[in-house]
């Protein structure tokens, strides 16, 4: 019998004051996650369980009880405090997926301060936006990322502080910067946790939009109890489960659900910080004995294409619970699990704007190959049709995927940036920005997204930044970014390139222009295919038609062109 | 001639996906399954690769396993400019 048992009582009857009961929370008073995440599970008498297992490059490995990250959290929050750090400051963590990022965090909400991951691949201009934005104030890095902040630090002047975690002493500290060591610090037994309410600020994510900047998403200590139920219903975590989250922290399924669900639930974790191969990943869960496995159809499909001998070669028995998010589970890849693994994906759905996993398929419910699922306990899911933004009292029709506001985890505004906050909300509805349809038996069916943003291996990527970073390269006159489709990753990041006088199309050229974009943003932003052309598609006012570029790339009907410049 | 592509490759590899300061990388270091070089710049790699060496790796061959030290990618080089 899985947690959620049946999903259509579950749904009649829920109300979130039940998540609140479980965690011993009374509306009205102290609400911190930080707190809740590991001095809440000592308290319960688990201190000594193991919370988690983290395994590096070379088989490194590094084990912590609950009463560990207790005090490691404890120690980081004290060492900011000691800084001068203060409530709601933002403090980012941009580091690989090493301990002291999931400690930090914990240690940073203890404090009532904003916890801000980012990716650490982020290239310096990624990296500046995002800091400029949120005004931050301290950086927790590793050594070998600290170039990219020192690159940028003359242009953040509320950035006081670089912390290195794994400073050697071989170079000398430079200007702002400080240094942090969890092994050598002396662990600090009892930190004031600051008395955060529910909608104290928590956490604050940044992600791509279709046009100006990435936007920063800001969550409240109150999300704490979407992403407890959710982690116990959908990934159906139990207490002697050991869990596998493959989500970076620099994204919000990593720290909703690589953080915040499990240990809310007081479940053993494991992490692993290395590249992904097929044999290393089933080796993991194998010596860990993973019962419940979250990970994204990016890796599902790349395990699919690496074949089904390295699957026998492991037992792999362990297995409970299987999960997949980030974009749409391809049907094969679903019924493919259930082959080889005896279990099928349970695809599920969620943005970095809802926190919380929102429309999901269930362990123990049908589940049919492709769909989304159904939405959660507790929310209201419908899909709108786009003229009038009212749902579609028929079943089948495709329109807009919209939510009912008031979920616990809800973002509560964009930072600095209300007004691109306030349109997300059409008729009383939030707006996903994703289309689908529902089936007769209210089933939801992803379709795709309603804007340009490209989804890329469960990764949102703005053509709008790529194209400015684009022609900030020197060959560059102008460009236009759109998806193409890619069998591993969904979508790619596809440049269409137009180049000044004097600058030739040329194979090196092709590759410069990656590499340009890869360091200035990220991997995941660097256009896998890059093409040369005399012109781009217009609008006769000049806007550059990239649904066109689009089209072709997808093999798509072109649409209305009576806009066309050249038509 | 072998040693020579190890060289030009680990030179690359370096220059372009290591952090500055962090530890040096030998021909057999990890670089996929090590988290060095992430599947996504796999693909300028690769690029890389045929550009230099005027050949064309099909995707099909171009797989994590085959790119994850200097060692094997010069082995799959090796492959090509032979054939």
């Amino acid at each position: 019998m899985s947690n959620i048992g049946n999903y259509e009582e579950r749904y009649k009857s829920f109300d979130w004051s039940e998540a609140a009961g479980e965690l011993d929370y009374q509306p009205g008073g102290v609400l911190n996650i930080g707190w809740s995440c590991s001095d809440r599970i000592c308290e319960m008498g688990n201190g000594d369980k193991t919370a988690l297992i983290w395994e590096g490059l070379g088989g490194a490995e590094k084990k912590f009880t609950y009463h560990d990250i207790r005090r490691a959290s404890n120690t980081i929050g004290a060492f900011l405090r000691g800084l001068g750090i203060q409530s709601e400051d933002r403090v980012c963590l941009f580091m690989d997926k090493v301990p002291e990022l999931y400690l930090g965090v914990l240690g940073i909400l203890k404090i009532g301060a904003i916890a801000q991951p980012l990716f650490s691949a982020f290239g310096d201009e990624s990296l500046f936006v995002r800091l400029d934005n949120a005004q931050t104030r301290a950086v927790i890095t590793q050594k070998k990322h600290a170039p990219k902040v020192r690159k940028i630090l003359d242009k953040l002047p509320h950035l006081q502080y670089l912390i290195i975690v794994d400073h050697d002493g071989k170079a000398p500290l430079k200007d702002r910067e400080v240094v942090f060591s969890l092994e050598k610090a002396a662990p600090v037994e009892t930190l004031e946790i600051h008395p955060t309410l529910a909608e104290s600020p928590s956490l604050l994510h940044y992600t791509s939009g279709t046009t100006g900047l990435p936007k920063g998403v800001k969550h409240v200590h109150y999300s704490l109890l979407a992403q407890f139920m959710t982690a116990k219903w959908v990934l159906d975590i139990r207490d002697d489960d050991i869990y596998w989250c493959t989500a970076d922290p620099g994204w919000v399924t990593g720290t909703s659900y690589g953080i915040i669900g499990p240990w809310s639930l007081g479940v053993t974790q494991c992490v692993m910080d290395s590249g992904f191969s097929a044999e290393a990943w089933y080796k993991f869960i194998e010596k860990h004995r993973i019962s419940n496995w979250y990970s994204a159809p990016t890796a599902i499909r790349s395990l699919m294409k690496a074949g089904e001998e390295v699957i026998k070669k492991h037992d792999l028995s362990s297995l409970r619970t299987l999960a997949s998010v980030g974009e749409p589970l391809n049907p094969e890849a679903v019924v493919w699990s259930e082959r080889v693994f005896g279990k099928a994906f349970l695809d599920t759905y969620f943005q970095t704007e809802t926190g919380s996993i929102m429309i999901t398929n269930y362990p123990g419910m049908k589940i049919k190959p492709g769909s989304m699922g159904k939405p959660f306990p507790g929310t209201t899911a419908v899909v709108l049709d786009p003229k009038t933004y009212e749902p579609y009292p028929e079943a089948g029709k495709i329109g807009l995927i919209a939510l009912k506001p008031g979920w616990p985890s809800m973002m509560r505004t964009y930072w600095n940036n209300e007004e691109t906050y306030l349109k997300k909300f059409k008729n009383g509805w939030y707006m996903t920005g994703d289309r689908a349809s529902i089936d007769k038996e209210g089933y939801f069916w992803f379709v795709g997204r309603d804007d340009d943003i490209i989804n890329t291996g469960g990764h949102l990527v703005s053509p709008f930044e790529v194209e400015s970073a684009l022609i900030e390269h020197p060959a560059v006159a102008e460009s236009a970014v759109v998806s193409k489709p890619d069998p591993i990753n969904m979508e790619v990041v596809k440049a269409f390139v137009t180049l000044k006088a004097g600058f030739t199309a040329s194979a090196d050229l092709d590759l410069e222009i990656m590499n340009f974009i890869r360091k200035k943003l990220s991997p995941l932003a660097m256009p896998q295919e890059i093409e040369f052309t005399d012109a781009l598609p217009k609008t006769r006012s000049g806007k550059i038609m990239r649904r066109i570029l689009k089209a072709k790339e997808w093999g798509e009907e072109i649409g209305d062109t009576s806009t066309l410049e050249n038509d | 001639m072998a040693d020579e592509m190890k060289d030009i490759v680990l030179k690359y590899v370096t220059a372009e996906y290591l952090e500055d300061g962090a530890d040096p990388i030998g021909f057999d270091t990890p670089l996929i399954s090590g988290g060095i070089v992430d599947s996504f710049s796999m693909v300028s790699l690769k690029r890389f690769l045929e550009n230099k060496y005027k050949i064309s790796i099909p995707d099909d061959q171009a797989t994590p396993e085959a790119f994850d030290s200097v060692d094997k990618i010069a082995d799959l080089v090796r492959a090509f400019t032979k054939a």
